[in-house]
């Protein structure tokens, strides 16, 4: 056995009554890639912000390379060798590459002898792990695979022999996935050792040695990854057994529900958001719209929903338009069978202030049933919020509790509930799973499925593949604001990879 | 990432943070007092007594809390739906005017309480429409409501100065104000209520404005959370995007939440006006507006809670006048001292202890932050 890298020992931290790490062990041993997976709010990241500085454990001891470490801040976590790719990048957009890596790190008053030294140290970086980036480009025309790269050289120019990354891949196309994953398999062999926090199991069975499992702030297992199966991370996972796969019969699709013609989106910034986008969704199948984050997804959601203004083009709901000027009365749509399920529930689609009950009723306020005269049917909202809370097991079960307070995955549950509860003809569901913990995903699944087994039309945008391939009957590929591909449900990963990084139709022509 | 700090009970939310920070400005204002060389707890007794001691001193008392619990409701209201009403001054200015055409034209012919109704209705007519105009310009043209409502409460200012001093001001008479209103334009005391229960009142302006204030209290509570309206609102003030998801209209919500903070702020009016002075004179409104913030802040924006923050201010309004006459080395100056210090330990740091507080609750009994505590909503 190698020497440890990291050890920890008897971690605990609490925030207010909410244990978020309790006495965890975990020993991460020199030049592996160590995985640590778990659900949304099992610990992962406050563990991971522990080692890095951003929070002090409450109890327990740190030891990296063997000595016990004290670390208060990330610069003692820098000067002890880690570093840290956050999920979200920690850029300067309009800064160089160099600028950005230097960044905190000047050695001088004046930037020129940084930057030289910089330009050389990268060099050899660049050599020496295949991290090729231009030194000179401006951060924010990078695509995101580079701009990770970027945030990995930052950690490496400053001596990082310990990197961790948090949830990588969320912004990746499959094959820059890939391409990280060679990355970090080259780091280890140069001796590094690679922290990969993601609640994607393939990923943690593809590339690590040895993977722990992190539930309701305890580890509850330690893995050498050839020795499990998916099957047995998820179970760990979830503390029970789940169906990765949601089983369903074929589609029987009907009449055409909504049609999208030569759509056109712009954003603010004049920027062509969705290009000349036409589809049709029909009765009784589940249409998913793949494509790596930011390709025009949300844009195209928002305009169909009558919440985004469109330049051109025009979308029919049971054969009757819908106002595109961005003026449309949501609440209009709902009364014609529109049901929408916002990617952002945080802000769009959920008050967090508000309690459960209230939210239970967001968009259909002004539906007559939870009204009298002016007044607010208290009873009939208690009601109806205690009957979907039964129906769609939103746990805690307390009506007037405040929405913060549940977990991501009934916050979910909530909006689905109201939605589909509303019996529409058409349901848009934008990231149906987002932050949404393993067991709730598969319940999830199976409503959108019941939903068109009982002929109703089910459009679904996600960024994750394997989301969209399990619920699929059909799957749009986008790209740059274009759909650039249709497929069957059968269609394999790397063919939609493909499609999604816009290695578009030219080969598949040939 | 869970919230680092986990709920407080809501009686702790509601009942001990308050509490602690009013302790803690009103000993800080003890180290005030005594840096000026009087004794603070002296003061502190002439303060309580010269508010609450006697009959004439509740009823003063009273007064003062009537008039902050219409601009703190009014500010409140605006809270709410999420924008910032710093106009509720002007708008209790201007409102004077719509008082002074009403009660000039029929006080000599019909009685008080055919006159109090048409000067309530005017009242929050001319305060409504005096935030209409800043409302529009937030909800169709962007324009920012804090720099709007401010800009407007200097030009109510100006255009009652201008009438004051002019058309409304009779012939002859050198003081900017109104002329006198004749008997059915005066309203009826309240002090009887206060000799009820035995204490003597010697003349205190305490009027049937103090009821009207407690039921728009409560008609204000109604609003937000039992009606549809107060439900778009409140959604609005949280997420402006999640109103857009939900159907509800930017504009007229903007538009409607201000005309009902104007309306209340201009029905401040009636108290001093109407109950008082029985003219419109200027600078009648003498920065009771800008209480409003702090009082709607300190009362958490829940009409209870600004009902007694009002009677708090009432009583630093009417037991500082007490002490700026009892202690000469405490100067009216030092009662703004002590108000400013309660506005900015209750309502600007709010939440200073808040999260030792919450973190000895956590350490005592875990229990009672858990993920039960049921958020309190309403009375």
């Amino acid at each position: 056995m190698a020497q440890a890298a990291i050890e920890l020992t008897g971690i605990n931290k609490s925030f207010g009554a909410v244990r978020a790490n309790r006495d965890i062990n975990l020993e991460i041993a020199r030049g592996t890639i160590h995985g640590i997976v778990g659900e949304n709010g099992a610990g992962k990241s406050t563990l991971m912000s522990i080692l890095y500085g951003f929070y002090q454990a409450d109890s327990g001891e740190i030891r990296v390379g063997g000595k016990p470490a004290s670390i208060k801040t990330p610069n003692d976590a820098i000067a002890l060798g880690i570093g840290m790719v956050h999920q979200h990048f920690m850029l300067v957009d309009n800064f160089s590459v160099l600028e950005n890596i230097i960044l905190g790190a000047e050695t001088d008053a004046l930037l020129k002898s940084s930057i030289a030294k910089a330009r050389s140290e990268l060099d050899r970086l660049e050599r020496e792990y295949g991290l090729e980036v231009d030194p000179d480009a401006i951060i924010e025309e990078l695509p995101v695979g580079l701009q990770q790269r970027v945030e990995i050289l930052k950690a490496l120019y400053r001596g990082a022999e310990i990197l961790i990354l948090d949830e990588p891949t969320g912004v990746l196309t499959p094959a820059e996935a890939d391409h990280l994953f060679r990355i970090l398999r080259q780091l280890k062999e140069q001796g590094k050792t690679v922290v990969l926090i993601t609640h994607k199991l393939r990923e943690i069975m593809a590339i690590t040695d040895t993977v722990s499992v992190m539930r309701q702030g305890t580890m509850v297992a330690t893995r050498e990854t050839r020795k499990t199966t998916v099957e047995e991370l998820a179970e760990l996972m979830v503390g029970r057994r789940v169906l990765l796969r949601v089983e369903k019969g074929d589609a029987e699709a009907g009449a055409v529900k909504l049609a999208v013609k030569n759509l056109t989106v712009r954003d603010s910034r004049g920027v062509t958001m969705v290009d000349d986008v036409s589809f049709d969704l029909r009765a009784g199948e589940i249409v998913g719209i793949a494509g790596v984050a930011g390709n025009g997804q949300s844009e195209l959601l928002e305009a169909i929903s009558g919440i985004r203004h469109a330049v051109s083009g025009s979308v029919m709901l049971e054969g009757k338009p819908i106002d595109l000027t961005g003026k449309a009365d949501p609440g209009e749509l709902r009364d014609r069978g529109l049901a929408h399920v916002p990617e952002d529930r945080h802000h769009v689609g959920l008050v967090l202030a508000f309690e459960e009950n209230e939210n239970s009723i967001l968009g259909y306020h002004d539906d007559p049933r939870y009204l009298r005269g002016p007044f607010l049917n208290i009873d009939a909202i208690m009601a109806d919020a205690k009957d979907k809370i039964e129906k769609y097991d939103i746990r805690p079960g307390n009506p007037r509790l405040k929405t913060a307070n549940f977990s991501g995955g009934n916050q979910q549950k909530i909006v689905l509930a109201r939605e589909i509860e509303q019996d529409p003809g058409v349901l848009i569901v934008g990231q149906p799973t987002r932050g949404v913990d393993v067991g709730a995903i598969e319940f999830i699944h199976k409503r959108l499925i019941a939903m068109r087994d009982q002929g109703k039309a089910v459009l679904v945008v996600s960024v994750e593949l394997d989301e969209i391939r399990s619920l699929s009957d059909r799957i749009l590929v986008m790209f740059a604001g274009r759909i650039v591909g249709e497929r069957g449900p059968e269609a394999t990963e790397g063919e939609l990879g493909l499609l999604m990084a816009g290695v578009e139709h030219q080969e598949a022509a040939q | 990432m869970s919230t680092p700090y986990a709920k407080l009970p809501a009686w702790a939310d509601y009942g001990l943070i308050p509490l602690i920070n009013l302790s803690v400005a009103f000993i800080v204002a003890g180290f005030v007092v005594m840096l000026v060389g009087e004794n603070p707890f002296r003061a502190a007794v002439i303060l309580v007594e010269g508010a609450f001691g006697k009959g004439t001193g509740i009823a003063f008392t009273l007064f003062y809390a009537t008039t902050f619990i219409f601009t703190g409701l009014s500010v409140a209201v605006a809270a709410h739906c999420g924008l910032f009403n710093i106009g509720t001054e002007g708008q209790a200015y201007i409102a004077g005017l719509g008082i002074a055409i009403v009660c000039l034209s029929f006080d000599s012919t019909l009685p008080w309480w055919l006159t109090f109704p048409l000067a309530i209705v005017a009242s929050a007519l001319v305060g409504a429409l005096w935030a209409l105009i800043p409302a529009y310009l937030q909800a169709k043209r962007g324009s920012h409501i804090v720099i709007t409502t401010i800009m407007f409460n200097f030009i109510a200012a100006s255009i009652m100065v201008y009438l004051l001093v002019g058309p409304l001001k009779p012939a002859g008479s050198q003081a900017p104000q109104t002329r006198n209103f004749l008997a059915g334009a005066e309203l009826p005391k309240l002090n009887w209520i206060i000799e009820l229960f035995g204490a003597k009142i010697r003349s205190a302006p305490l009027n049937i404005c103090f009821l009207l204030a407690l039921a728009m209290a409560f008609l204000v509570w109604l609003l937000i959370w039992r009606t549809r309206l107060g439900y778009e609102m409140r959604t609005y003030g949280h997420s402006p995007k999640a109103a857009r998801y939900a159907g509800i209209s930017e504009t007229r919500i903007i538009i409607t939440a201000m005309m009902i903070s104007g309306a209340l702020a201009g029905m401040m009016a009636l108290n001093p006006v109407m109950g008082d002075q029985h003219n419109v004179a200027i600078d009648f409104v003498s920065g009771a507006g800008f209480v409003g913030i702090a009082v709607a802040l300190m009362g958490r924006l829940h009409p209870v809670g600004i009902v007694l923050a009002a009677i708090l201010f009432g009583m630093l309004y009417q037991g500082g006048a007490e002490l700026a006459f009892e202690m000469p080395a405490i100067s009216r100056d030092m009662i703004v001292i002590i108000q400013g210090l309660v506005i900015l330990f209750a309502g600007a740091l709010e939440h200073m202890f808040r999260p030792y507080i919450q973190a000895l609750f956590a350490s005592f009994s875990p229990k009672s932050v858990g993920m039960q505590a049921v958020n309190g909503k309403g009375a």
